[in-house]
């Protein structure tokens, strides 16, 4: 086991250098930044001097070293706008980005889960059917498009919940939480449905095909040869197997969710990482924008990492065979 | 006294899109207390389907149409789920086919046999457990303890298998449904758990029905035979009898395709030809194409007749000397 954890911090450790370079290499060297930088009229001596203070002279490799060096003492530069340290501000807006993400995976996951299981067990059903068709909206419809549905009907129509911003938040551990108090809960709702449509949609899908498949496994009908009940059969027998592709793929998908939620906040005006980062592109504030991007990276690499760790924990093959490897 | 199990006219059909198969068509048998019952067929003949229909686990698009299935003197068919529910697992147990496949990858042993105690018998956990554990060692697998608390991918087939057979045991069935059990299996373990099935039954007094395709593991462990062919019993009766002289030309085919005892480089007896497809079955006899005796009576529609004492047989040609 411990081997196999310092493999796998090895590799995450190389995908955020890897990713780290890329970001790099997307913000810093493509385009000239002094333009951007130096007002339109500046004269030569005043742009050499920028030139010099931001390190353009030196090698694109040398460059890229000092931003390394800079990002692993915790140094993504200053904003532009707000003359902060970016990374401060970015990690400002982490906590409401992770409590929409989470409660979004949290619904995704106890809505899909149960209505993939049915319509997997009784894929000829009414219901079964009209639960493929919900998801296949699901899936197909733009996430903007939801979200202002959902707007238009629950927020503008019906009036019951507020169509934006976080709302009253209470503080646990010195973070600042929604979910704990009735408005926040209110403006939480409909944000995080917006984010959990699409995954629940593919967690019902999932959860369906797998169920499909397990249900005619020999395990499955000995199951029930041995006589225990068909609740027994369902929750343990196929609920324990289609957990571990289930398990998987939500880890993989919590940090898209995290990387969709920029339409969401934008959508809710929901004041998480998302939404600063569109302002920031708005701003050209060039810092903040690459502390998201770094930050992002980290927060999904650190994910993958937990879901293998986790997947190990489910699955008593794998765990057998890397403690062997 | 009446027949352990009694099963009449079994129809079960797979209602599957390029028509029905009837992969059970008409299947009469019954099986005596105490006694060994083993049903032969090549692959696809409907042993598994007739197996799984006796336990009411036929999965869609398949369903048991029908027939009568009496276990004890009740009607499964009639009965429903609810007749059979509180016999699987105790009155009547299966071992299946492919022992890699039977046990859940994720559950440990000692899960997937104390929900099998607990289904069954009111009693506490600790009391599950020890009757595990004696199952075990009864099918010799030493060490239960630590057994118990393995997981299945850490068992050879063979072990699982012992596994498998230990949950069947776990109540003591009046019937065991025994699916070619060793066919996965290398031939030395397919002997000792032949060997090992047989003592298990005969001390408990368990009727068994071994499902099998090959007729030389069954002849040595039968009291009676059951030849079936494109879903339907083709001839029953002795094993002994039938080994001996077999009266429908599918049997005969059979016992000849069989190496045991031949000089070692003649020419095996191949039934020529291949297995119908259920969805397209000749008219009359099954198995008329493939038949040497065949003729135009064979067209007709055929019935189980009694040629012999004890000897039933669907055929109108059957070999009977004289
Ligand atoms: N799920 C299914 N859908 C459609 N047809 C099926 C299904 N399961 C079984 N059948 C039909 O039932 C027939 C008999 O199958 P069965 O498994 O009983 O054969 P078998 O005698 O046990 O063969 P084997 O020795 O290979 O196990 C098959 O040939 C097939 O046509
Ligand atoms: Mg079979």
């Amino acid at each position: 086991m411990l081997v196999y954890l310092i493999r796998r911090l090895g590799q995450s450790l190389l995908a955020v250098t890897a990713m780290a370079f890329l970001v790099f290499l997307g913000v810093y060297a493509i385009g000239n930044p002094v333009d951007i930088l130096v007002s339109p009229d500046a004269t030569q001596a005043e742009i050499q001097a920028t030139v010099q203070r931001l390190g353009l002279d030196k090698p694109l490799w040398d460059q890229f070293l000092v931003f390394v060096g800079n990002v692993f003492h915790g140094d993504l530069g200053t904003s532009f706008v707000y003359g902060r340290p970016a990374l401060d501000i970015v990690l400002e807006r982490l906590p409401a980005t992770m409590e929409l993400a989470l409660v979004a995976l949290f619904i995704s996951v106890a809505v899909g889960v149960p209505l993939g299981v049915y319509a997997g067990l009784k894929p000829d059903s009414i219901g079964g059917r009209s639960v493929m068709a919900g998801s296949i909206l699901g899936f197909s419809l733009p996430n903007f498009w939801q979200g202002m549905i959902l707007i238009l009907f629950f927020a503008v129509f019906l009036g019951w919940l507020p169509a934006g911003g976080r709302g009253e938040t209470v503080n646990v551990l010195g973070i600042p939480v929604s979910f704990l108090t009735l408005d926040g809960l209110k403006h939480l709702l409909l944000p995080a449905l917006n984010l959990a449509l699409f995954k629940m949609s593919l967690v019902i899908r999932l959860t369906r095909a797998n169920t499909r498949e397990v249900a005619l496994q020999d395990y499955v009908k000995f199951a029930r040869a041995k006589g225990i009940s068909h609740r027994r059969v369902v929750f343990v027998h196929i609920l324990k197997n289609i957990m571990i592709p289930v398990v998987t793929i939500l880890g993989l998908e919590l940090g898209s969710m995290v990387a969709f939620a920029i339409v969401t906040e934008t959508v809710f005006a929901w004041p998480g990482m998302g939404k600063l980062l569109i302002d920031s592109i708005n701003l050209l504030d060039r810092p903040v924008i690459v502390a998201y991007l770094m930050l992002t990276v980290f927060i999904i690499v650190g994910i993958n990492l937990v879901v293998d760790i986790l997947y190990s924990a489910l699955d008593p093959r794998v765990r057998l065979s890397e403690v062997k490897g | 006294m009446t027949a352990l199990l009694d099963v009449r006219d079994l129809k079960t059909h797979f209602f599957t899109r390029d028509g029905i198969a009837k992969a059970v068509d008409g299947v009469t048998f019954s099986v005596e207390r105490g006694e060994i019952l083993g049903l032969v067929g090549e692959s696809g003949s409907g042993k598994s389907v007739t197996g799984f229909s006796l336990l009411g686990l036929v999965d869609p698009p398949g369903k048991v149409v029908s027939g009568e299935i009496v276990f004890d003197g009740a009607d499964l068919v009639a009965g429903g789920e609810e007749a059979i529910r509180g016999l699987r697992g105790k009155r009547i147990a299966m071992i299946f086919q492919d022992p890699m496949m039977t046990l859940n990858p994720v559950l440990k042993i000692e899960t997937q046999m104390v929900e099998t105690v607990l289904a069954h018998a009111d009693v506490s956990r600790t009391e599950a457990l020890t009757r595990c554990r004696e199952a075990l060692l009864r099918v010799g697998i030493s060490a239960p303890d630590e057994r118990l608390a393995s997981y299945p991918h850490q068992f050879s087939g063979g072990m699982r298998q012992r596994v498998a057979i230990a949950i069947a045991l776990l109540h003591e069935p009046d019937l065991i449904i025994a699916d070619e059990p060793t066919t996965a299996l290398d031939v030395t373990i397919q002997a000792q758990i032949l060997a090992e099935v047989q003592k298990l039954c005969a001390e408990t007094g368990t009727a068994l029905i071994w499902i099998t395709h090959d007729l030389a593991v069954v002849s040595g462990l039968a009291d009676r035979l059951a030849v079936m062919y494109a879903g339907r019993i083709v001839e029953e009766g002795p094993t002994s009898e039938i080994i001996a002289n077999p009266l429908h030309p599918y049997t005969r085919g059979l016992i000849e395709s069989v190496p045991h005892g031949k000089p070692h480089r003649s020419l095996l007896q191949q039934i020529k030809g291949m297995a119908p497809s259920l969805l397209n079955l000749p008219e009359g006899c099954s198995f008329r194409p493939r038949c040497p005796r065949a003729d135009d009576a064979c067209r007709r529609a055929q019935t189980l007749g009694t040629p012999l004492p004890g000897r039933h047989v669907r055929c109108v040609h059957p070999y009977i000397e004289g």
